[in-house]
């Protein structure tokens, strides 16, 4: 069965190590945060000016004058700080952001990533996600394989306008787990619980690289 | 010189129909709230904004977008406002989509004397269009240069009469750049304080970069994402 978005969250947040500042993208990423492994310490950077950023409010405690770059009610934790946003874009931009998570549209094989406009249909903006791929030590995609139509979102080159170039690390699919080497392509590295290693060579239209035998992920 | 005024209607006195303003805020945390409703009951036409985000349909920069007084945005995300995209989409409004970091970036050496400086954000997107690219051991950069504005509209948690300012939460963003970059800064607190009752060591923004403050008043923090966890 293809993972479900808190599958996902959670084969993400397997790569998380002790002491790690990690900046979570918008929509599956965020779930990266309730996974956190039991005893690891990770600090949440959040772009709109805020490391160390908490869990969710109780409801007598929500403060609109503290959210995070989704626009949702947080809160903050013992060592949390708050600074302007070009404080936060140079904790970005200056490498010290060990991993950053993002949600993607489409990736190439090459490591290009497009998650930001559909042109003539969807145009939010890139927010901070240029800044983010451009410059962080670890980037993981959190994505679908395929669209709703079932076309190949892992593909040979990104059809939808760019976020970044060669950028993109690792990939975690509803099917599976990839490592992305420009040289090579997408690396298969785990499937979803029964999920077939054909099933996810004929949904990746971009080169694939499939070595030995390939483990399930358990959770 | 004395730089408090009465109300937003004040403050904004001469702000003129075509007018660049900057206004601060991250989606509607931190917005000149005040400010806002009285470029809107102004009517004032033609206006280019600055802003990260473009509020949300009726609240916000949103407001100024329905009653069409916006020409021109300034922005890296306008996700939240589905009147902003379909103005976008329909080419009735001018859209320039900046990368959060290189906008606030632009801001602050706007305001900070630098004319120009490189950032590898955006590097091989349509963001590069047109721009110088240069190379610094081996990446790759692209020249943005600094942005001001006419009139900063700034929102603060508190200042002084001499325009010292501290900010609340996450509602600080890009309020402090843009207090920098305006040509005439207009700063709308919670609350308006005499000079020394501010310490020192606390001020966020100094006051050499306001000239207009004032005592807002109603504000209604509005939440885009109301978010709570149980209690066990």
């Amino acid at each position: 069965m293809a993972l479900n978005k808190d599958q996902i969250a959670q084969r993400i947040s397997r790569e998380l190590r002790d002491g790690y500042y990690v900046n979570l993208g918008i929509g599956i990423p965020t779930l990266v945060a309730n996974y956190v492994p039991q005893g690891m310490s990770v600090t949440f950077q959040s772009e709109n000016g805020l490391l160390g950023m908490g869990p969710f409010p109780y409801e007598e405690d929500v403060d609109p004058d503290l959210i995070n770059a989704g626009k949702q009610t947080v809160t903050t934790l013992p060592g949390s700080s708050i600074f302007d946003s070009s404080m936060s874009f140079a904790m970005i931009r200056g490498g010290h952001v060990q991993l950053t998570v993002l949600g993607a549209m489409e990736v190439s094989d090459r490591g290009d990533i497009a998650n930001w406009k559909i042109p003539g249909k969807m145009v939010k903006g890139m927010g901070g996600a240029m800044d983010l791929v451009a410059s962080a030590e670890n980037i993981i995609v959190a994505m679908m394989h395929t669209s709703r139509e079932g076309d190949s979102k892992l593909l040979p080159n990104c059809s939808l306008p760019i976020t970044g170039v060669g950028c993109v690390k690792k990939v975690v699919s509803d099917l599976g787990v990839f490592d992305v080497d420009p040289a090579r392509g997408f690396i298969l590295l785990e499937r979803a619980p029964g999920v077939s290693v054909e099933e996810i060579k004929s949904k990746t239209a971009g080169r694939l690289v499939v070595v030995g035998e390939i483990p399930e992920m358990t959770f | 010189m004395n730089k408090v005024f009465s109300d937003a209607g004040a403050a904004i006195h001469d702000i003129p129909d075509n007018a660049v303003l900057m206004l601060g805020g991250f989606g509607l945390c931190g917005i000149p709230e005040n400010c806002i409703s009285a470029l809107v009951t102004k009517g004032l036409k033609g206006l280019t904004c600055i802003s990260n985000n473009a509020g949300v349909d009726d609240f916000g920069i949103g407001l100024m977008l329905k009653t069409r007084q916006v020409k021109k945005m300034i922005s890296s995300y306008v996700g939240e406002n589905a009147e902003f995209e379909r103005q976008l989409l329909s080419g009735e409004l001018e859209v320039d989509l900046i990368p959060q970091g290189t906008l606030a970036e632009r801001i602050r050496a706007g305001g900070a004397g630098i004319p120009a400086f490189y950032t590898p954000a955006g590097y091989g997107t349509e963001v590069a269009q047109g721009k110088e690219i240069r190379e610094f051991n081996g990446k790759f950069y692209l020249l943005e240069h600094g942005l001001t504005a006419d009139f900063a509209l700034v929102k603060a948690w508190k200042g002084d009469t001499d325009g010292n300012l501290i900010f609340k939460g996450t509602a600080r963003n890009f309020n402090p750049m843009m207090a920098m970059a305006g040509k005439i800064t207009i700063v709308e607190v919670e609350e308006l304080l005499e000079p020394g009752q501010l310490d020192p060591n606390q001020i966020h923004t100094p006051g050499i970069f306001v000239q207009r403050i004032f005592q807002g008043v109603n504000y209604e923090k509005r939440i885009e994402q109301r978010t709570v966890r149980k209690r066990p």
